[in-house]
Formats: structure tokens, sequence, C-alpha cells
């Protein structure tokens, strides 16, 4: 081999480290190596004092023959994932970006602003707002209302439907990237496709119908499976509102695994948790990638330029 | 079917005058072709007529009832939009299909009519496929399907043809046209080829920056421009403008001076179509020994450049095979009737003529 050529391939190999090295050791650190541990973790005995005693079986056993709360965590989560997802994170966010780009653009403006404000706030501040609004004694939001609007009792929401709370929590928060895809998605559907449909008789629900949502099948496929596997992993909001009470009523499996490693001090058998949660998030994707049918979606493009 | 008027019609966007006061007047069952150079307000014209665009002021009338505030869907026309507009998620045949969604008819009835407009404009072999697998062309004519699927009372066709090849849109100019008497309708074309609006029309209306130059048939248009933009839009090769100047009977262009039938005085501007100046015309004015500097065979015609009196002209002989050739010098003129005079300042066109 010439010598120049040497050096160049020396160059390139420079180059490469010099230049993909950093994102691949944040890859590996932040991707790779957690669930590398994580895999480990569950099949240890590892326990507060976080010594390794043994590698076991024991974690998977005890998950599927002993563990009474799983399933119910398992009921949770669905519920918890399907009402947050089919009724904010989508529908509502359809609505949310038909509306606001219907109406004229400064006040639809305004009003995405105003969904995007809990985005931009810290979780605590957004999660304290809602323990205020659900608040059980007459200060709260919701009791001045009723006592005050429509002359009822105070109600306890947070006791006696905390499911209903972490999901509106979850959802108002949720809606708004929904709501911003949508939106962008509607603004790039050219102009002439609304005219035409008008002049050939159609009203503004059959423009919504006949153009508006065929244009936004494939956001509304990405949000659902990016949403979903968001959702399922999620329990910030839900550890901050109710922490998962009472009693067990509204410990998604996320939260299940999180206060089994780090309340009760099994990490090994938290590990086991967070990897069943995993598989559960990838057979989800799966399943929804094959529903909506994104391989096309990702085969041809779909956007039509003219 | 539909009598059309446009009384003072005035679109802004947003302080920019885009159509700027049309008067229009078009019978029932008229085929007009409005003719204009890029930006001129054509589109946005259509738009307004279709119920798309609100007027900012001025009315627009069908059958004498004023349709300003009457939504697209209700005014029954059917467009050809510039840039086609087709439902890119539905087949062919779903597009054409789609205004008959909104009336009441049975879906058999409406496929047949859809087949039936499809096999028109010959897109009947095409009519599983979705635009995005069309070529222009096709695609060009599903929009045109789709316009007629309904039977409007009014057909606006925004460059309809602009995108076909030379063979097909001439099959398609007859096609249209065609369609246009067996159907009676009411048809405004949009386009920037006056061959076409020529060929097409019973009357074109030429349009510039916003404003109704002039409307008329081909051969006013041709013959008598009333402006010097229409004088210049019009004909092809353009026709040719030297500045002059009148006084006491005569007109001086350059080195050269013409008599004038009528009295004019000041600036003029004389046009002169290269299709009317000839070599060694009897009876012709202004001949001018001319040096030829270019010659340009263009199939039957030969497009000649010279240098002559006026300045640099250029003129048209029949023919296939030059009878002249670069640097002869040639006694070049034109019938005294052919030669239009503007003012120069107005740009209106006089009725003065040049003596032979
Ligand atoms: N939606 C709009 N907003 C602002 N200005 C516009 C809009 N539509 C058209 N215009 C302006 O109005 C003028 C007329 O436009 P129009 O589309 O009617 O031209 P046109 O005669 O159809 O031109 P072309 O032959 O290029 O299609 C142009 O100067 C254009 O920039
Ligand atoms: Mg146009």
């Amino acid at each position: 081999m010439p010598v120049f050529a040497r050096a160049q391939l020396r160059r390139q190999r420079i180059n490469f480290a010099l230049f993909l090295g950093p994102a691949l050791v944040l890859l590996f650190l932040f991707f790779v190596a957690p669930i590398v541990i994580d895999l480990f973790l569950a099949f240890t005995d590892m326990g507060r004092t976080l010594a390794v005693g043994k590698f076991t079986l024991e974690n998977f056993e005890r998950m599927f023959t002993r563990d009474t709360r799983l399933l119910g965590a398992l009921g949770v989560t669905f519920i918890f994932v399907l009402a947050t997802l089919g009724i904010f994170n989508v529908t509502f966010a359809l609505l949310l970006a038909l509306v606001t780009t219907a109406v004229p653009p400064r006040l639809g403006a305004f009003f995405r602003a105003v969904w995007l404000l809990p985005r931009m706030s810290p979780s605590v501040v957004y999660a304290l707002l809602w323990l205020w609004v659900a608040d059980p004694n007459e200060r709260g939001l919701l009791n001045q209302i009723v006592m005050h609007v429509f002359d009822m009792p105070p109600i306890d929401l947070r006791n006696n439907h905390p499911l209903l709370v972490i999901i509106l929590a979850n959802g108002f928060i949720g809606a708004s990237l929904g709501m911003l895809i949508f939106t962008s998605a509607i603004r790039s559907i050219p102009e002439h496709l609304f005219h035409a449909a008008r002049v050939d008789g159609a009203g503004s629900l059959a423009i919504v119908r006949y153009i508006t949502l065929p244009a936004l099948r494939w956001p509304i496929s990405y949000m659902t499976i990016h949403q979903t596997l968001s959702l399922l992993v999620s329990f910030e909001y839900i550890l901050l509102i109710t922490g998962g009470g009472p009693f067990y009523d509204t410990t998604v499996f996320s939260l299940y695994a999180y206060r089994r490693a780090f309340e009760s001090g099994e990490y090994a058998y938290g590990a086991a948790l967070s990897l069943i949660l995993v598989v559960i998030g990838v057979l989800a994707a799966l399943a929804l990638w094959r529903l909506m049918d994104m391989k096309q979606l990702l085969q041809q493009p779909r956007i039509e330029v003219h | 079917m539909a009598r059309i008027e446009l009384k003072n019609l005035r679109k802004e966007w947003g302080g920019a005058i885009a159509v700027a006061g049309i008067d229009l007047a078009i019978e029932d069952g008229a085929f007009v072709a409005v003719l204009g150079p890029s930006g001129c307000g054509k589109s946005t014209t259509l738009m307004m007529l279709a119920g798309i665009y609100r007027p900012t002021s001025g009315d627009i009338t069908f059958d004498g009832a004023r349709v300003n505030d009457v939504e697209a869907r209700g005014r029954n026309v059917g467009i050809v939009f510039q840039s086609y507009a087709l439902y890119p998620n539905m087949t062919v045949l779903e597009n054409v299909m789609f205004p008959l969604r909104f009336k009441t008819i049975e879906r058999t009835e409406a496929e047949r009519r859809s087949r039936e407009v499809a096999t028109l404009v010959r897109i009947d072999g095409l009519l599983d496929r979705r635009p995005g697998q069309l070529s222009g062309g096709q695609q060009q004519r599903v929009a045109l399907a789709r316009a007629l699927v309904k039977r409007p009372h009014l057909l606006l066709l925004d460059e309809p043809l602009s995108n076909l090849d030379a063979g097909l849109r001439l099959t398609m100019r007859t096609e249209i046209r065609r369609i246009q008497r067996e159907l009676g309708v009411t048809t405004i074309l949009v386009t920037h080829d006056q061959v076409e609006a020529t060929t097409m029309a019973d009357r074109v209306v030429v349009m510039n920056s916003g404003r109704v130059e002039q409307q008329g048939t081909a051969e006013d248009l041709y013959e008598r421009p009333a402006t010097l933009f229409v004088a210049s839009f019009v004909g092809s090769p353009p026709i040719n403008l030297f500045d002059g100047h009148a006084a006491g009977g005569m007109l001086s262009v350059n080195e050269a001076r013409l008599p004038l039938a009528d009295p004019v005085q000041g600036a003029v501007v004389l046009g002169l179509r290269p299709e009317s100046l000839r070599v060694n015309g009897s009876g012709d004015s202004g001949r001018t020994i001319s040096r030829i500097s270019a010659v340009e065979p263009m199939g039957r015609e030969v497009l000649y450049t010279a240098d002559s009196a006026f300045g640099v002209i250029r003129f048209l002989e029949a023919g296939a095979e030059p009878r002249h050739r670069e640097s002869d010098d040639v006694p070049l003129g034109f019938p005294p009737a052919s030669a239009l005079l503007f003012d120069k300042d107005s740009g209106r066109r006089l009725d003065a003529r040049v003596a032979a």
C-alpha cells in the first residue's frame, strides 16, 4: 500500500473517532448501558444493601406466580394509557388543531399558546396546580365551582376518582404535542384543495372528513404510537399528584416498578419489572405499527408537492 | 347556464391591488378567454367568480342576481385550478365523483355520469390511479372532468392546457370547445397563450395590472388594438413600435418621414405589424431601403430583422425558403392602412392614419 493511502486511512479513522466518538459514547452511556444494567439486575437478588448475592430467576417466578398487585397495575396502566391517548392526546389534540386552524390566525395562535403553557412550566408546578384544583376542602378550584355555581357539597376527586385525576392531568398537558403536530400538518395541506372542495359543494364537516383527516392519517398514526410508548413509561405527574394512591389505585406499571425498587428497596425486582415494561412497550409498538401500516409511510413519500 | 356580469369589481390584498375595478358582461353560453401577463389578476378574478375570494368592492351577478354573498357551493360553478387541486388521497374516479357526493344523486347514477365525463376527456383508462401517479396533462384532464361532472352553470378554466404537449393541446382545445357548445355552459378561460385564446373563444378580454385593457374578437384586438399594451401583447412575433413626432401633417420617426392623412400633433408611437411589412409592395407607404441583419426561417414563414430608416425592424415573409440573405438591401414598405398610431402619453390608439 502506498504511503499516502495509508496516511489517508489513518486520517479517516481519526476523523471517525473524532466526529462520531462523542455521540457513540453518549449513546452507550444513556441507551445501551441502562438496558444492560437492567438486564443484569433483573436476574440478581439486589436489595437495599446494593449487594448482589446470587443470580436467580426468582424475580420472574415471583412476578408470574405470587405478585398479586401486578395484574392490578397492568389494568390501571391499560385504562390510563387508553383513556389519556384516546380522549386527550389524539382526539382532543385533533379537535384543538382543527378548531385553532379554523378560527382567525391570531385567536388560534393565542389558544395554542395557552395550551402550551403547562409544557413550559416545570412538572412540579403543574402537579401543584392540579393538587390545588382537586383539593378536597372548599379552597380547591373545583370545589369552589362545585359549591358556589352548582350549590353541591365539596367533592374529593383525588380519593374517589383518582384515575380520572391522573388522566385529566396527563391529558391536558399531553394534548399540546399532538395539537402542535396536527396543526402543522393541517397548515401544510395546500390551500387550493380547500378551495376546490368548497367549489365542489363540500361544507365544513365534509371538508374535515374528505380533505383534512385523510391528510392527517400519518401524523395521527405516528402520534398514537409515540404517545402510547411515552405514556407507558411516564409516571412523574402521577407520582407528584397521587403518589400512586390511594392504595395502589393509580399505580401504573412503570410507577409500580419505581415503587418496588425505590420505596421497598427491592432493586432487583424493580429491574425485572422494568424489563417486562420494555417488552410490553416493544410489543405494543409492533402491534400498532402493523395496525396502522406505518411501513407504507416510511417507504414512499406521502406528501405531494405541486 | 348563466349570464355573468362584473360591475366595478375590485380585490385588494392588504393594500396591494390585484384587481382594480373590472366591468364585464358575459352572455349566457358564451366562451370568453381572458388573456394577460403573469400577475395581472386573472386567477384572482376567477376565484372571485367561483366564490372563493370575497371582492373588496363591486358586484358579481349571475342572471341578474347578485351573488357576492353566495358561498362557493351555492354557485354551481365548475373550476379547473391552475394547480389542478386534485384530492391526493382519492382515486381518479373518486376525484371526478366528488362533486356529486353533495347532490341528491344515486351512487350508481353518479358513477355512470363520472365515467361518461372521464371518457369525454379521455382518462377512462386511469380511473383507479391516484393523482400522484398521473402526468401533469392527465391531472389536468381529471380536473376538467371533475369540473364538468356536476353540469355547472359557469365553467372557469385557469390555464387548463398549459401542461399538455402540442398535439394533445390541439385536440383538447377542440374537445373543450365541443363540450362547451354541447353543454351550452358559459365558460371563462384564462390563458397566457394568445393562439389558444383566439382559437377557442368567441371573445377575448385582455387584462393588464388588474384592469381590462380591451375586449373584443380576435380580429378587433389584432387590427384595432385600443392601447399600446394590447398592440404589443397580441400578435406574434410582436408588433414593431417606434417613437415619433407629428407636426404639420408629417410624422418623423428617426430618419423616416411619413405623411399623415389626419391632423395629429405631438408625441406619437408608430406600430407596424411584422406581417404587414413587405418588400416591393405596390402602393406602399414609408418605403425605405433596409439592410437585412438576420434571417430566421420559421417553418412556413421567414422572419427577417433589418436596419431601416425607422430603426431596427422585424418583418415576416411567407414561404419556407428565405428570399433574401443577410446584408441584402431591400425596399421595405407597408400598406398605409396597416400602420397603427398611438398617443405616446396615454397609450391609446389614435384614429389617425398614415397617408398613401
Ligand atoms: N392570496 C394572495 N395574497 C396576496 N396577494 C395575492 C394573493 N393572490 C394573488 N395575489 C397577488 O395578486 C396579483 C394577481 O394575482 P393572480 O394570481 O390573479 O395573477 P394571474 O393573472 O393569475 O397570474 P398568472 O398568469 O401568473 O397565474 C399578483 O400580484 C399576486 O401577487
Ligand atoms: Mg393565475
